[in-house]
């Protein structure tokens, strides 16, 4: 059996079914995320004294890190893009890009992660601790899922190209909308948790 | 949606944008280092922060361009986003707010000590574990 708007868009909506699920799971995630930047003001309104992220946390080390994850969000807009153009090969170099920057970003994560370990700072530390290991670490999550849902995408997944093109690339497009959505999270956790 | 656009046009408009949200981090962690009063950080921190988000969100993620089923869920989101954030604000659900007795007695549990960081050291309990 066919699924059905795959590529034409729905006339009730004017988008392709795909587009529409991953907005709502996405706007799933704004609340997820949401509820724990709650947990997080109410932590540190009413917490007795609350450090400085940078007295903690290696500022240059994250905004490193910072700027890896925003290259690959535009490598990432930009694979899309080279579909859009018919090219094939800069495709692959973008999005191969995208995957390498997702994997730079949690290799420096767990350098970070690692050092916090050997100085004794673990979530029971502190209340502080226990914020950012449980921010980061979901946001490491779904660092891991975009690198598996694009590494199928730049290996066996990438055949649709020759068949269904059109469908390929709506499928670059959605997961580009959820990568671009861990990018934009981690705007929000690395100056709230790092250098407030 | 973009595919009616000019996509060279569009490429240009990414690496803009790219190089925008390199500046902005550079110009967000610069402010952190002079050491502003948290309330001024914070904002400024929050401004930067929400400027980025929306380059991200318009051009990245095509919001600038997108159908209003698109827009319709994400004004939903965005309220009951409002919502989770201003929950702690609500009478009856306030938490202690570390505020000094109106009696002058002595400061409650909740204490704020957010503007001297240097004495905010971390207790190092679980350094032999």
């Amino acid at each position: 059996m066919e699924i059905p708007y795959t590529i034409q868009p729905r006339q009730d909506t004017g988008l392709f079914n795909a587009k529409l699920g991953i907005w709502l799971f996405l706007a799933s995630e704004v609340m997820l995320f949401g509820a724990l930047f709650s947990t997080y003001i109410i932590m540190r309104v009413g917490a007795a004294s609350w450090p400085q992220g940078s007295s903690v946390l290696n500022v240059p080390i994250g905004t490193f890190n910072t700027l890896v994850l925003i290259s690959s969000s535009v490598s990432m807009v930009m694979a899309w893009a080279s579909l859009k153009e018919n090219k094939w090969k800069m495709h692959k170099v973008y999005l191969g890009i995208t995957i390498l920057c997702a994997l730079a970003f949690l290799v420096v994560k767990t350098f970070e992660y690692s050092a916090k370990f050997s100085h004794g700072l673990f979530p029971k530390t502190s209340t502080y601790m226990a914020i950012y290991f449980t921010l980061t670490g979901l946001h490491a999550i779904h660092v891991i899922g975009g690198i598996v849902v694009l590494s199928y995408l730049f290996g066996p997944g990438a055949r649709m190209w020759k068949t269904r093109p059109e469908q390929f690339t709506n499928r670059i497009e959605v997961v580009g909308l959820y990568w671009h959505f861990v990018d934009l999270v981690w705007i929000f956790l690395f100056p709230v948790l790092y250098l407030l | 949606m973009t595919d009616h656009h000019d996509i060279k046009s569009e490429v240009r408009r990414y690496l803009i944008v790219f190089a925008a949200l390199g500046l902005l981090t550079v110009i967000t962690v610069t402010i952190s280092y002079l050491r502003l009063p948290l309330r001024v950080a914070v904002v400024l921190a929050l401004f930067v922060a929400i400027v980025k988000a929306s380059l991200v969100a318009a051009y990245f993620m095509h919001l600038i361009s997108e159908k209003k089923a698109i827009y319709a869920l994400l004004i939903l989101a965005a309220v009951l986003f409002s919502g989770l954030l201003l929950l702690p604000y609500l009478e009856g659900l306030s938490v202690p707010h570390g505020t000094v007795s109106p009696k002058g007695g002595s400061p409650t549990v909740g204490t704020h000590a957010e503007h001297e960081p240097d004495t905010q050291k971390h207790q190092d309990q679980d350094g032999g574990h």
